[in-house]
């Protein structure tokens, strides 16, 4: 075992450190200057120089490099360290961007990927419906063809979508073949949710969250979208929204959130003066093992993925595992915070006074891990996941139709 | 970056793993369960016969990270004999300025003679009946190899039907030094100790999922292969996802001291502490999910039970392991 990447990794990794002290300035210099003008310039250099958009083709405003998982992980690595923006994040570029090059026309890659990769473009995901959760198939917002067959009409109700408030548009499942069998009647449209037909409004979650950076439900009533912006073919939207991504996907930094996360906790022990605490000490230690269990994992998926090879079944879990230490780390911190825990924390739901934090801000932490065990694909039925794909056991009479 | 096994390392686990399964099949351990044999020379002559006895000995081309995937699959297959004892022993004897010691080095590393680990301070000591020599690994007092010939010992009925302990008692002054205290080997030899135990609770834990995992698969109630409820499903997934990621923690440990990190022994006491907890818990989930049948002589998830629990409690608790990794993380 080598947990170095080599050579060839470090020379490369010279170059973009080169790049990067020419580029992006130490923070103190950026004071009073146009940030977003000065970001968006930066990620345009940076692009050419090959560093970012790697997957995406030139003509739509990517670097359109090889798949590289180490050159990657490299430029992920001092980016961070010199604190310069990545791609610009969200739906779009996980989602809308991926799923467009593999099964949208040149038409819709034209019109859209180009202006996603630049953030003009917000992509919200229509997925999730009141009552459909984990039985996502079971979607039942309606799509129908206007009499003259040029345009979608839309009906019905998304919900719990991220960034809905900023969005500018939104790809989403609806049924326009109410007859067929329930995974074949789906189609994949995408929407400007700037139309009349269009209404959001933001959900109030449990952390008292409320605003722009949290979650929507949406309300269709006769939305139109045209028919050439419906991805792949008509009833195949499920297997379209199916589209895996295959890009430079394996990521050792994913882990390193957990260990900033569980540093954190060690210095909130300290901070309550538990830190000698031998039952503290303990737990620390105990979900200590599962933080470093899950990082070495992780640079075990890393490593296969670099080399090629097939991980087995470790990748399945490495999101229920996340969650599952999260879910420790709140209830020791809960422990830890004690009576601090009887007041809200500052900032929360999105209009609390700015000001300096106490112990109390864990609360954001505690009730965050909740949301985890909910969002991108429930634990139980990670859960199943794991037992049917991972451990070879029957599937559940129930579930019907792929997943 | 590489972080997953070799090809070579796999073959090393499937010559193992092939052996054993030719020298100690099911019905062998059986047998030896209800015996009073505390080593089975069989067995023990077919692994040595790969030639890994000198697994950790400078020169070998390998290191603790092939110890570790070697005594991982003796742990699935709850083999008996000294294996940990045997590897250090080696790697102590090999390093060591002690001519004597050194002078008992080829017949140790073919397995002709027989060494068995000695937590320092411990009264029972594994395969000991069986040993010709016990290695003396204390953090406290440093690393000795004493004859068994010097040494009292007492038969007692063991827990841990796969690798019986006896009651042992030595002379403070028997045998020979090779490491002082204060000499780095010693604590290298004891941090050795933690990641070779904690691959054999790796093993076991594996085994004992992978047993739940084929029952649940064939067993049929309600019309049906029990593997569908939703209930044990979900049971055997939180075992998978128990073992399946520790093994990362293991692989670094064992690397970290190969590369001889710094944060070597940490990543052993880590990987004592969570792997055989890991174990623990698992037997008996794995008792839960076969029901009747699990827990019954015969079918032998028992074997499996009793060395997790020799190994949670062997060089150490978990709680032990976790008090030190605090203080050696500064906290």
């Amino acid at each position: 075992m080598d947990l170095s990447y080599g050579e060839a990794a470090e020379v490369f990794r010279t170059e973009v450190r080169a790049f990067l002290s020419s580029r992006w300035p130490p923070a103190a210099d950026l004071r009073g200057a146009d940030l977003k003008a000065f970001i968006r310039t930066f990620r345009a250099q940076a692009t050419d120089a090959g560093y970012l958009y790697r997957a995406i083709p030139k003509i739509y405003g990517g670097s359109e490099q090889s798949v590289d998982v180490i050159k990657a992980q490299v430029i992920r690595e001092e980016f961070a360290r010199a604190r310069a923006p990545m791609e610009v994040g969200g739906n779009g570029m996980n989602m809308t961007v991926p799923t467009l090059l593999e099964k949208g026309s040149d038409e819709q890659k034209d019109l859209f990927i180009r202006k996603t990769v630049s953030g003009d473009y917000i992509w919200g995901q229509g997925y999730s419906e009141p009552g459909s959760g984990s039985d996502l198939a079971s979607v039942r917002t309606k799509g129908e063809l206007s009499p003259d067959g040029k345009k979608w009409i839309i009906n019905g109700q998304k919900i719990w979508t991220s960034q809905g408030m900023q969005s500018t548009h939104m790809f989403m499942l609806v049924r326009t073949e109410p007859d067929a069998p329930k995974h074949d009647g789906i189609t994949y449209l995408l929407i400007d949710l700037d139309q009349p037909g269009v209404t959001r409004r933001p959900i109030r979650q449990m952390t008292g969250e409320e605003g722009d950076h949290t979650f929507c439900e949406f309300f269709f009533d006769n939305a139109e979208t045209p028919v050439s912006w419906q991805v792949g073919e008509r009833g195949q939207g499920w297997y379209v929204s199916r589209t895996t991504l295959k890009h430079e996907r394996a990521s050792i930094g994913g882990a390193d959130g957990l260990g900033r996360q569980f540093a954190k906790l060690v210095e909130l022990a300290k901070e309550v003066g538990r830190i000698d605490d031998l039952i503290v000490r303990d737990k620390l230690a105990q979900i200590e093992g599962s933080v470093l269990s899950h990082r070495y994992t992780s640079y075990r998926l890393f490593s296969c993925a670099a080399a090629g090879e097939d991980p087995g079944p470790v990748a399945l879990m490495m999101k229920l595992l996340l969650t599952e230490i999260g879910h420790e780390m709140a209830l020791l911190a809960q422990d830890l915070i004690g009576e601090h825990g009887f007041l809200e924390p500052v900032g929360a739901g999105g209009r609390g006074n700015r000001g300096p934090r106490g112990p109390e801000k864990w609360l954001d932490q505690i009730m965050g891990s909740l949301g985890n065990s909910i969002a991108g694909g429930a634990s139980n039925i990670q859960r199943n996941i794991v037992g049917e794909r991972g451990l070879g056991l029957p599937r559940d009479l129930a579930m019907s139709g792929e997943r | 970056m590489h972080f997953h096994l070799t090809e070579e390392q796999t073959a090393i686990q499937d010559a193992v793993r092939g052996t054993l399964a030719g020298a100690w099949p099911i019905e062998r351990l059986h047998a030896f369960a209800d015996g009073d044999d505390d080593f089975d020379r069989t067995s023990w002559d077919a692994l040595m016969a790969l030639g890994l006895g000198g697994t950790l000995a400078p020169d070998s081309g390998m290191g603790l990270l092939d110890a570790a995937l070697v005594c991982e699959v003796v742990g699935e297959a709850a083999a008996p004999g000294p294996l940990i004892g045997q590897l250090l022993a080696v790697a102590a004897a090999a390093c060591s300025d002690n001519g004597a010691a050194k002078s008992h080095l080829e017949t140790l590393a073919s397995g002709e003679k027989v060494a068995t680990l000695v937590h320092g301070g411990s009264a029972f000591v594994p395969c000991a009946r069986a040993a010709d020599f016990f290695l003396i690994v204390d953090r406290e007092a440093g690393v000795r190899l004493v004859a068994a010939v010097d040494a009292a010992i007492e038969a007692v009925k063991a827990a841990d039907r796969s690798r019986p302990v006896s009651k042992v008692a030595i002379p403070a002054d028997a045998g020979e030094t090779l490491f002082a205290a204060s000499d780095p080997m010693t604590g290298r030899l004891a941090d050795a100790a933690l990641v070779l135990v904690a691959a054999d609770a790796l093993g076991g834990a594996q085994k004992v999922t992978d047993m739940s995992v084929a029952y649940a698969k064939e067993r049929e109630q309600f019309g049906q292969p029990i593997g569908r409820f939703q209930a044990l499903k979900h049971q055997l997934a939180h075992m998978a996802l128990d073992v399946e990621p520790a093994r990362a923690l293991l692989w670094y440990a064992a690397y970290a001291w190969d590369a001889g990190l710094p944060d070597a022994p940490r990543a052993a006491a880590m990987a004592k502490a969570h792997l055989c907890d890991i174990y623990v818990r698992s037997t008996r989930a794995a008792v839960a999910a076969h029901g009747g049948i699990g827990y019954t002589w015969e079918y032998g998830l028992h074997y499996w039970f009793r060395r997790a629990a020799f190994d949670r409690a062997w060089l150490g608790s978990p709680a032990a392991h976790r008090a030190r990794a605090a203080v050696l993380a500064g906290w």
